[in-house]
């Protein structure tokens, strides 16, 4: 690590967007042994004479570092499609800082010395905090509980059967049971097996291409019973990645009840619909599937109503074996990480969202739920930041991608708003050309 | 072109020298050998593949196959697949013309326009017929790719099935649905029945064969119900007693043997159309 310099670093002229207070004013952040040491409109600059260590954001936002709490990376187990170091070279590029790792590897993260194994790799290898998620049930086999007091104690910072759904309700209900009486946070996917078995949302489309669909009651019956689970158990809850305007409505339902749930949502069903497919785009088959235009609408609302809690990239590198197949045969997922902060940053523009409402679902909210101190632009905080220039246009260029993998569905995509500097601990990650 | 076949010397040597490649990923008897008969009509040379004989079972990707058989320089390509978009992805990755024989329950063209022909000879145009499509439409590429041409050539479509088999949607595409025979069939000019694809039943669609065959096979008390003139067709292979009963498909109305003539001056005519349109933009 470079030696720090004395007085730390004081990054100048920046517009400073706090979710958590509100916050939104040009000024100055002094950093110091990688904390904020102060915030202010013009903070003395007697100590760095010769201008050393200043930055001038040149009125660029400066904003908590992106949290994004549904990350799958292929180490260990399927390094050829991304390893711990290339996903967080990747997450530096998108102005990700803390990012929560899925159990779903090879062999899947249900054990205390695999979640050692990340925590040992990411500080070693990644310039960004991971936070691992442990696997729910064994093996993610969907029938026996994992240690979960053991993991979460060794460092798990939720359970989750990543991209898979327990179709087992009474072991689904054990799960909740148990995890609530040692309050860890279960995040569940919704996707059942037998109804969603298809591979992209039923539909017209779906029949005019002749490809089996996933009704939307796939995600809605899993999502449904889960929460009459949650309403049992006392469990506390997060919907990793919903996609339908139904399961907006069933979320906001058992939040006015009370229950301890948040949902998510991947950008690519804030940005995408099943139109953008086009002709067979494998990049295009996600988990959950793009949906039609009226429930990206429906998905947009919900980020803006609040039934929706956070933005998640839903990073998932595949490689070109299986992806370039027919669409049937091709494998879900799409890199996400270097392009979450500009795909989101549509609902800022397109949509006309609040930008600070769009940054709370990318920092202040995961961070939140995943009881981190992360996401906040305070004194004190840890200095994880993003700068970014909301306005700047740029085009998306898959080869220049940090991530192993390219199986991005923004290829060529013009975007609006680019992260210019990653800050970790005050240390600059990221710069951007230019 | 159906005069050429007709012929004792049924050579019409328009494209000698070029290479057709059928490459067949799923079992097909009917479809592989009228392209192979159409191919060899024009003077082509024709190659035949299929997965059995190929290396596709030692686990050789689609596109590798493509980019293998690319390098050898064919003309045209011929490919079923049992994957919908398989014919799609193939073109974008070789350099000669491809002809989709069947992508899984896509699409599958030359089937569409083999039976415009058989209608047309038979009724003189499309433009205002009423055409009923029946049976297991969910998984049948014909049943789309002849919603497609028929209403792009004017005529009424109904399509006839139990729920199970008809997909989501299928109105935006522009037919009418009927859950019944007995209320889909009084009107019809053309009878279209569909193969019923056990091979594709991942799960229960129907109670059973015979279930089917009560209340969706095409029986002679059920033609009667369809224009005392209805033409009826099927793709083949036929699964007799299933969805339709020997007595029809042997009787006077069934067109099903002509279709199969048909199919081979369809294909030779889409062959020698490519072929031209391909040769005309290169020189």
């Amino acid at each position: 690590m470079k030696p720090k310099p004395p007085h730390g670093r004081l990054f100048v002229n920046a517009r400073i967007m706090d979710p958590e207070t509100g916050r939104d004013l040009h000024g100055d952040v002094l950093v110091k042994k990688g904390k904020i040491a102060a915030i202010g409109k013009a903070l003395p600059r007697e100590k760095f004479k010769d201008g050393k260590g200043i930055v001038d954001c040149k009125g660029a936002v400066l904003a908590p570092g992106l949290v994004d709490a549904r990350v799958f990376i292929g180490e260990p187990g399927g390094e050829h499609r991304e390893t711990i170091k290339t996903a967080g070279r990747a997450a530096t590029a998108g102005g990700v800082t803390t990012m929560v790792m899925m159990p779903d590897t090879d062999p899947v993260i249900d054990d205390v010395s695999l979640v050692e194994f990340v925590h040992a790799t990411a500080a070693a290898k990644s310039p960004v905090r991971i936070l691992p998620a442990a696997a729910l049930s064994k093996g993610q086999g969907g029938e026996l509980m994992t240690e979960m007091g053991l993991l979460k104690d060794a460092g798990a910072v939720a359970f989750t059967d990543g991209r898979k759904t327990i179709s087992n309700a009474q072991m689904m209900r054990r799960a909740l049971t148990y995890s609530a009486d040692i309050d860890a946070l279960v995040m569940a996917s919704h996707r059942d097996p037998h109804l969603g078995a298809g591979v992209m949302n039923a539909g017209a489309n779906a029949t005019r291409m002749g490809l089996a669909g996933i009704p939307r009651e796939a995600e809605i019956i899993p999502l449904e019973r889960d929460m009459r689970l949650v309403a049992m158990t006392g469990a506390k809850y997060h919907a990793s990645c919903l996609s339908t305007s139904e399961s907006v409505e069933v979320l906001a339902r058992a939040k006015d009840a009370g229950r301890d749930v948040t949902g998510g949502v991947a950008v690519a069903n804030l940005c995408l619909s099943e139109i953008d497919i086009g002709p067979y785009r494998t990049f295009f088959k996600l988990s959950p599937p793009l949906r039609s235009v009226d429930d990206r609408e429906a998905m947009v609302e919900g980020i803006r109503s609040g039934a929706l809690d956070m933005i998640v990239s839903n990073h998932d590198p595949q490689d070109v074996d299986t992806k370039r197949l027919p669409f049937a045969e091709a494998a879900d997922g799409a890199v996400g990480l270097e392009s979450l902060l500009a795909a989101a940053l549509r609902l800022y523009h397109s949509d006309s969202i609040a930008l600070m409402r769009v940054l709370e679902c990318l920092t202040l909210a995961p961070a939140k739920r995943l009881g981190r101190k992360c996401g906040r632009i305070a004194e004190g905080a840890r200095a994880d930041f993003v700068i970014f220039d909301p306005d700047a246009p740029w085009q998306l260029d898959d080869t220049k991608l940090r991530s192993r993998s390219r199986n991005t569905p923004f290829q060529d995509a013009l975007f609006q708003g680019r992260v210019l500097k990653t800050v970790v601990a005050g240390r600059t990650v990221f710069k951007q050309d230019g | 072109m159906v005069e050429v076949s007709k012929r004792s010397d049924k050579h019409r040597n328009t494209l000698p020298g070029r290479t057709l490649i059928n490459l067949f990923y799923e079992n097909s008897t009917r479809t592989s050998s009228s392209f192979e008969i159409a191919g060899k009509r024009l003077g082509m040379d024709v190659v035949n593949m299929t997965v059995a004989t190929s290396s596709v079972k030692k686990g050789e990707t689609l596109l590798d196959t493509a980019a293998t058989l690319n390098a050898m320089n064919p003309d045209l390509l011929v490919m079923r697949h049992n994957a919908a978009g398989a014919a799609a992805l193939l073109a974008q990755k070789v350099g000669c013309a491809v002809i989709n024989a069947g992508d899984g329950a896509h699409e599958h063209p030359t089937q569409a326009l083999l039976d415009a022909l058989t209608i047309r000879r038979k009724k003189g145009a499309i433009h205002g017929l009423t055409v009923a499509i029946c049976g297991d439409i969910a998984h049948s590429r014909v049943a789309r790719s002849n919603i497609h041409m028929l209403n792009a050539l004017g005529a009424q479509v109904r399509v006839i099935g139990p729920s199970t088999l008809c997909p989501s949607s299928i109105e935006e595409l522009g037919v009418t649905v009927f859950r019944s025979m007995e209320k889909g069939l009084p009107g019809c000019d053309v009878v279209m029945m569909l193969r019923l694809q056990t091979e594709r039943m991942a799960g229960a669609f129907i109670p059973s064969a015979r279930e089917f065959y009560r209340y969706y096979g095409l029986n002679e008390k059920r033609v009667k119900l369809a224009k005392k003139d209805a033409i009826v067709m099927h793709p083949g292979p036929m699964n007799r007693g299933v969805e339709i009963a020997s007595t029809i498909a042997d009787g006077v109305q069934s067109v099903i043997v002509e279709q199969v003539e048909m199919g081979v001056a369809v294909r030779m005519a889409v062959m020698e159309m490519l072929a031209e349109a391909r040769e005309a933009t290169t020189v």
